[in-house]
């Protein structure tokens, strides 16, 4: 299974998951597992997901993603879940 | 399951600390493209290198763009020319026509520097040889992405001598070649001893014989990140210091274990080592002084700069070396001065001089390192810095470097300015006691009797 990490900080407001998850479904991208929280008004999840049966390349949902997040007002990052794991485990 | 701490950890380090790959490094074997006609020879190399290359720089981009960690620089390092133009080259200007055909590949495949215009010469020189290293100034002049190096020395040969001299004088004409840009010539121009066949990083990258047809190194930096990692230990003992280096090394290596692997599989090419490497850059907040400063020293320079260091250098290793299945290349902390801008401003401050930064090569890897002297320094008395430090590699066994500037027209006071990630460098005053009685004896330095291991 490939993975991915999708990191979304900025302002709350209305429809940020919502917008997300949409882009998601449409790439066929599974969502393993998300948590979220609001802290003095700032949103910041991060979600787990399974990337292997999208069509698309990982770059390029990186990117549209980051456009999404653009157009949202918040701030999204889409990387391969290796760099994490490399880094954070023996 | 990775946990929101670390992935808020990593992409701090990212944005904030210049954690990044520095460099992919192709190297490519030029060995089945030597030829005794010259024509056919620069055709064979270009050919040979914008085939292999061809998709290194978008393999690069995609790597990034997935995994969200920048890879600033993608390069190419090659046989050293001098392995390779030993028959069809008959004198220098036939080596400056490969030199052109180097800089064309390089430009066609979209990598910014190409490694491996050198000479392994810790012995002696043949002709060849020096007709290559009488050609630099040349090549450095009329080139834009060529990068030179000249082996002088090594533990188990000596140092030879006539090549230091040699060396010393085409520094200086490289120097005037490129007088019209500060001298800048010199910053692709790296004079060595015990150099690695695998290094990837620039000026001193070449491919060593011993590397196969084609091979993934990789560098990766992150002074940043250990500099923000020691923040929270000061006051502490050096235990605590120590594990805090030596666990940051750890995860900035990683990085680079993982791109090399991915750039690997992705090009069809063997994964070659991880260059462990804490290398500055200009830009603020990625400077290894400023590491040195935290450590606990006013200014670097000043007293215990030295003792620092090593402790740093060894961390470093430690961390680095479990991160990794093949650690090569230099793999020590670097200390460019033009590259560092706590470097910079010590010695402007005149905390910094060149003795210390000699003492510094003792125990850390590169050497003496874009560090920009008057342009009025003798070519004896670059020969007699580059004989200390080769003497230092020589017998404490390590690579050790120089990358000197002598700047035509400026001095102690003036600033040479070579732009973007070479950055710019206040003048150091040397010592001006004349060396040319040492350095005018013929022949060589005989190798160290603990070099004698069987």
């Amino acid at each position: 299974m490939k993975k991915c990490v999708i990191t979304v900080v900025g302002k709350d407001r209305v429809g940020i998951i919502a917008k997300t998850c949409m882009y998601l479904a449409e790439a066929n991208i599974n969502i393993l597992d998300i948590s979220q929280t609001i802290v003095d008004g700032y949103f910041n999840m991060m979600a787990i997901v399974d990337v292997t049966n999208t069509d698309k390349e990982i770059q390029d949902v990186a990117k549209e993603l980051e456009e999404l997040g653009r157009t949202i007002g918040v701030s999204i990052h889409c990387q391969r879940e290796e760099i994490f794991e490399k880094m954070h485990r023996l | 399951m990775i946990n929101r701490y670390e992935v808020y950890e990593t992409n701090q380090m990212i944005e904030q600390e210049n954690l990044d790959v520095r460099t992919i490094t192709l190297g490519i074997s030029l060995l089945d493209c030597i030829d005794s006609d010259l024509e056919r020879l620069n055709e064979k190399i270009y050919k040979k290198i914008t085939t292999v290359a061809r998709d290194l720089v978008s393999t690069g981009e995609a790597i990034e763009k997935e995994f969200g960690i920048p890879i600033v620089n993608k390069r190419i390092s090659i046989t050293p020319v001098s392995l390779i133009g030993g028959s069809a080259c008959r004198c220098s200007e036939d080596y400056v026509t490969v030199a052109k055909t180097l800089d064309a590949a390089a430009g066609n495949v979209g990598v910014n520097f190409i490694g491996g215009y050198s000479a392994l010469v810790s012995k002696y020189m043949t002709k060849s040889d020096e007709d290559l290293i009488r050609s630099i100034p040349e090549a450095l002049a009329s080139t834009e992405r060529v990068c030179s190096s000249v082996n002088v020395g090594s533990t188990r040969t000596g140092i030879n001598m006539d090549a230091v001299r040699l060396c010393g004088e085409i520094v200086k004409a490289t120097a005037e070649a490129t007088k019209e840009n500060d001298s800048l010539g010199c910053a692709k121009l790296v004079v060595f001893c015990n150099a690695p066949d695998d290094n990837p990083f620039m000026a001193g990258a070449f491919l060593g014989v011993t590397e196969g047809d084609a091979v993934i190194n990789v560098g990766v930096s992150g002074p940043g990140v250990v500099k923000h990692a020691i923040e929270k230990m000061r006051g502490r003992n050096f235990e605590k210091l120590c594990e805090t280096i030596k666990k940051t090394a750890f995860k900035v290596t990683r990085v680079g274990q993982l791109v090399a692997g991915e750039a690997s599989k992705r090009l069809g090419i063997p994964f070659g080592i991880v260059d462990l490497s804490l290398a500055p850059t200009p830009s603020v907040g990625d400077s290894v002084a400023e590491i040195l400063e935290e450590i606990g020293l006013e200014r670097v320079g000043a007293p215990g700069t030295t003792a620092a260091l090593a402790m740093l250098n060894d961390q470093v290793k430690k961390g680095g070396v479990m991160a990794s299945s093949y650690v090569g290349g230099l793999s020590g902390a670097f200390i460019p001065v033009s590259e560092d801008q706590g470097m910079i401003d010590a010695v402007k401050l005149g905390a910094l001089t060149l003795e210390k930064l000699e003492a510094m090569t003792c125990v850390c890897s590169v050497g003496l390192d874009m560090i920009a002297v008057p342009g009025k320094t003798s070519a004896a008395t670059i020969s007699g810095i580059i004989a200390d430090e080769m003497a230092i590699g020589m017998v404490n066994q390590k690579t050790t470097a120089v990358r000197l500037i002598p700047v035509i027209g400026k001095d102690v006071g003036d600033t040479a300015q070579f732009g973007g990630l070479l950055g710019y460098a206040p003048i150091i005053p040397v010592n001006e006691f004349d060396c040319s009685k040492f350095v005018n004896r013929q022949g060589r330095i005989p190798a160290p009797i603990h070099s004698f291991k069987n």
